[in-house]
């Protein structure tokens, strides 16, 4: 639900617009929140309160378009306002984008999930097509002719009949004094007409962000502002017991030292705690933080061990767990013989490692807070920090500035928290920055995963009973430390939802408690889900001495919606009406991955290898097949993927194109050599030599990207490319070496000859 | 008293001369180009020119900055974008640009050593610069569109 109101002479947008410009405010209700809205105020109030999105024309004609979601890459800042023009019929080139503050009237800011353009699309539309029948009724007032004898032509009104015409600048002020329209008056540019939708538009920043002008977090900076560097508790849960700071405070620009509390179970997004070290500069509090003495109080977690746990983590998935989805009988099944194959996969934990290690700038004073942090989720800021200040949510204003990566992880406002904190004690702004040490060793990772899958083949090698199980650590004991089954929204990432045709069917999962903490990152879940079910398929068809795609191809069965009526299956927060489980959807990136690759051409041969994978995430269906040479050493390139994604509508073809280039060098990350060790509770690894990522040399040297043409619904795109592509590359190995990978990542491997 | 030219300007820095000349470029001078990534020379967020060629500014001590020529990405070139900086714009690279600084600093001085580099030579100079967004093809074909659009 949309409602769309003229707040001109509100005050929005006030110092970017000059007086008698046109402001439109468009409120985007989410499905929950329908009742609740509706029962609020006036139109008007309502809107006030929680519009989500702001276009102004200005007397100049230059449209400024608000940005209410945050920039990690994925170009949603350039994408969404490119909804906007081109509904309004903009000139991109007269339009400026303005970022949002973290503001509940927006809507959800969350920039997480994939979630931006297929949730706020309509919206987008809506804002665009109003402003530019606003602009247009105001043409035909001024002209004294039908408003429907005009329309519009690029930033344009005219009147073909009279050859009048007039820019929407001059229009801005008259407009401006007009009633919004209804929606049913609204007229939708067709298809055809789109001038941007569909075809896409570099990023908004891309000259900043070539030239060092574009505005990281790490860049942040105000007068009079200090550098701080914390020593956190090395194992999660632990405190200060004691500590000495003479040493540090004799390092030059070292000014004093603060604790900081330890967190109050569940952890959530509250500051691990520790000792801050503040300077002058980043260099200075870095230096003096090492020269902190501190004695810690380890806690409960100090006798954790990720070897010890892995080995506890199979057994339980080895073990009947949670019932998640059950079809026909799959133990009477497998009690009637045929061939039983049966194996053990394992993801361990994984850490975000964006490029920009997490930052915030905050000045607290008078019982207010601002912050300029690169943070995923401004509301979220607001509230964590509010809480750690011990102030109202209101009082806590977020500037977000661009983010150097996030892939989830800057979704968790703990780092802002502890500038707030810090800030607040120290009496000026603070700057907290993170070593990439810190980042490494104090992330919530993505959860350690164990996968037990049992299959039945027939005498064709068709499986008659498919049994899988997995455990892993959960997100929710985040917020919940007694929580240890997967919750449902992670449940459906691949697991829950396994799309094959097969009539025994049982999917289980066990506990798992955690010791670090958990998060999501990049396709979260559907990263170890992926790689159990598209592995096993590989290997199943192997078994049969089948070809993997057609064997693929015969387990997702004939075109059909995946009836999950009888589990627990949020579907990325999506109506299963609008974006069902379309197994001919996924049959079609499959094949068209497999045809532009050659992959019935291809000549395996020892050491060179191909692998197909498919998987839905994010309600988009993506395929990858990889080549791989394997040299006798063990050493893998990478010469060319191909992968074929159907993700309903695409708003930027070029940006969605380079998501999936960029998820397959993410998932060679994962899958090389993505990889995070605990010994005696505490984080083992601590920078790019011993938490390696994907390098020029070790990425694909060439991923093709082929996106369906569809005119589904528009769905994810910054997430779905990473879970296919990763046992896509596996398998490619098996078929190279025909050695098996079921354990990640595969340094731990050894593929050599 | 440590003497150096940044960007042109002759300046003098009287602080800890083990500093990184990453901090002082960030933080004293306010040139917040040049990033922060890894504070070991492993990632080459941080890359700048001395005396032009490519080095790894956060673990250069402004001891080893003395008496030379830094250059940083805001003044990679004196007039106008820099031929790197405009292929990487025609081939569209950055996705979230934290690491691209340091990409086309390393991928400049590349191509003023070597103007027609093989792909075995783009590999070798570029192996050093981590983008986790993973835009290496199109840094691969970036710097072959600024070899090929020499002036």
């Amino acid at each position: 639900m949309i409602e769309i109101v003229n707040v001109s002479r509100r005050g929005v947008l006030q110092g970017l617009m000059s007086a008698g410009a046109l402001v439109i405010a468009a409120r985007f209700y989410p499905e929950s929140l329908r009742a609740e809205t509706a029962s609020r105020g006036t139109h008007a109030d309502a809107a006030t309160l929680h519009a989500n999105l702001f276009v102004g024309v200005n007397t100049d004609g230059i449209v400024y378009l608000v940005a209410h979601r945050s920039e990690m890459g994925t170009t949603s800042r350039t994408s969404l306002p490119l909804i906007v023009a081109d509904e309004l019929d903009a000139d991109w080139k007269k339009v400026r984008i303005e970022q949002a503050i973290g503001d509940a009237r927006y809507g959800s800011q969350n920039t997480d999930g994939s979630h931006s353009i297929r949730e706020f699309y309509p919206a987008m539309r809506e804002a665009g097509a109003t402003a530019r029948l606003m602009l247009v009724q105001a043409a035909a007032q001024q002209w004294s002719v039908p408003a429907s004898e005009c329309h519009t032509d690029l930033h344009t009104v005219v009147h073909p009949k009279t050859g009048r015409k007039a820019g929407y600048g001059e229009l801005a002020a008259a407009a401006s004094k007009l009633p919004v329209p209804k929606k049913e008056e609204l007229q939708f540019k067709t298809r055809g007409e789109w001038r941007y939708v569909g075809k896409g538009m570099p990023s908004y920043d891309l000259e900043d962000l070539c030239t060092g002008k574009a505005g990281f977090g790490m860049d942040a900076r105000v007068d009079g502002m200090v550098y701080a560097s914390i020593a956190r508790p090395p194992v999660f849960g632990g405190k200060v017991k004691s500590y000495d700071d003479k040493a540090a405070l004799k390092v030059t620009g070292v000014r004093q030292t603060v604790a900081i509390d330890p967190f109050q179970p569940p952890p959530a997004f509250q500051p691990l705690g520790g000792v801050a070290v503040i300077a002058d500069n980043t260099w200075a509090a870095m230096q003096g933080r090492r020269k902190l003495q501190i004695t810690w109080d380890h806690g409960a977690n100090e006798s954790y061990n990720s070897d010890q746990f892995k080995k506890e983590l199979q057994e339980t998935a080895r073990k009947p767990g949670k019932l998640i989805r059950n079809e026909g009988d799959v133990e009477a099944a497998f009690a009637k013989g045929g061939k039983v194959v049966e194996a053990d996969y394992y993801v361990p934990l994984l850490a975000h490692a964006s490029m920009e290690p997490p930052v915030a700038l905050a000045d607290f004073r008078d019982g207010k807070v601002t912050i300029w942090a690169p943070t995923q989720d401004p509301q979220g800021v607001q509230e964590t920090v509010a809480k750690a200040v011990g102030i109202a949510k209101e009082n806590v204003t977020c500037h977000v500035t661009l983010l150097g990566g996030g892939f989830g992880r800057k979704s968790k406002a703990d780092f802002v928290a502890e500038a707030a904190v810090l800030s607040k004690k120290v009496g000026r702004p603070v700057k907290v920055v993170w070593s990439r040490e810190d980042d490494i060793q104090f992330d919530y990772y993505n959860a350690v995963a164990a996968m037990y899958m049992k299959a039945a083949l027939d005498a064709n090698g068709k499986p008659t009973a498919w049994l899988q199980r997995s455990a892993f650590t959960p997100i929710t004991s985040i917020f919940d430390v007694t929580a240890v089954y997967g919750a449902p929204r992670h449940l459906q990432q691949g697991w829950t939802d396994v799309p094959f045709d097969i009539p025994n069917l049982r999917v289980e999962n066990g506990p798992a408690k955690p010791a670090v903490r958990i998060g999501w990152l990049r396709a979260v879940a559907n990263i170890y889900h992926a790689f159990a079910v598209q592995s096993f398929t590989d290997e199943l068809a192997h078994a049969a001495g089948r070809d993997p795609l057609e064997y693929l191809l015969d387990l997702i069965g004939s075109p059909r919606i995946l009836n999950l009526k009888d589990t627990n299956y949020p579907n990325y927060d999506a109506s299963y009406e609008a974006y069902p489980f379309d197994t001919g959807r996924l049959r079609r990136v499959a094949e068209i991955a497999a045809e532009k690759s050659g992959w019935r051409n291809r000549k395996p041969r020892k050491g060179i290898g191909w692998g197909i994978a498919v998987h839905r995430s994010f309600l988009t269906y993506a395929a990858s097949v990889v080549q791989v040479e394997v040299s006798d050493k063990g050493e893998i390139r990478i010469p060319r993927v191909d992968t074929a994604v159907d993700a309903g509508l695409v708003v930027n073809p070029e940006s969605t194109r380079a998501q999936f280039e960029g998820a397959a060098v993410f998932g060679t990350s994962i899958a090389r050599t993505g990889e995070i060790t605990v010994k005696d509770g505490a984080v083992e690894q601590s920078n790019f030599d011993d938490y390696p990522v994907a390098r020029i040399d070790e990425a694909p040297l060439h991923t093709n990207v082929y996106i369906v043409d569809s005119s589904a619904p528009p769905a994810g795109v910054g997430e779905p490319g990473v879970p296919p592509f990763i046992p896509a590359f596996c398998n490619a190995i098996f078929a190279a070496t025909g050695k098996r990978v079921r354990e990640l990542p595969l340094s731990r491997n050894n593929l050599s000859a | 008293m440590i003497r150096l030219r940044v960007n042109g300007t002759d300046r003098s820095f009287d602080g800890d001369p083990e500093m990184p000349l990453l901090w002082y470029l960030r933080d004293v001078l306010g040139l917040t180009g040049t990033k922060f990534g890894c504070g070991m020379a492993l990632c080459g967020a941080c890359t700048v020119h001395q005396n032009g060629d490519a080095i790894r500014s956060c673990v250069t001590p402004m001891s080893a900055a003395a008496g030379s020529e830094i250059r940083t990405i805001e003044d990679l070139n004196k007039t106008g974008l820099h031929p790197v900086q405009r292929a990487w714009m025609q081939v569209n690279v950055p996705q979230c640009g934290y690491c691209q600084s340091g990409q086309i600093m390393q991928a400049a001085a590349l191509l003023s050593k070597k103007p027609n580099p093989t792909d075995q030579d783009i590999e070798a100079a570029m192996a050093g610069n981590i983008c986790r967004c993973g835009t290496y093809q199109r840094i691969r074909a970036a710097i072959k569109a600024a070899a090929e659009a020499k002036p």
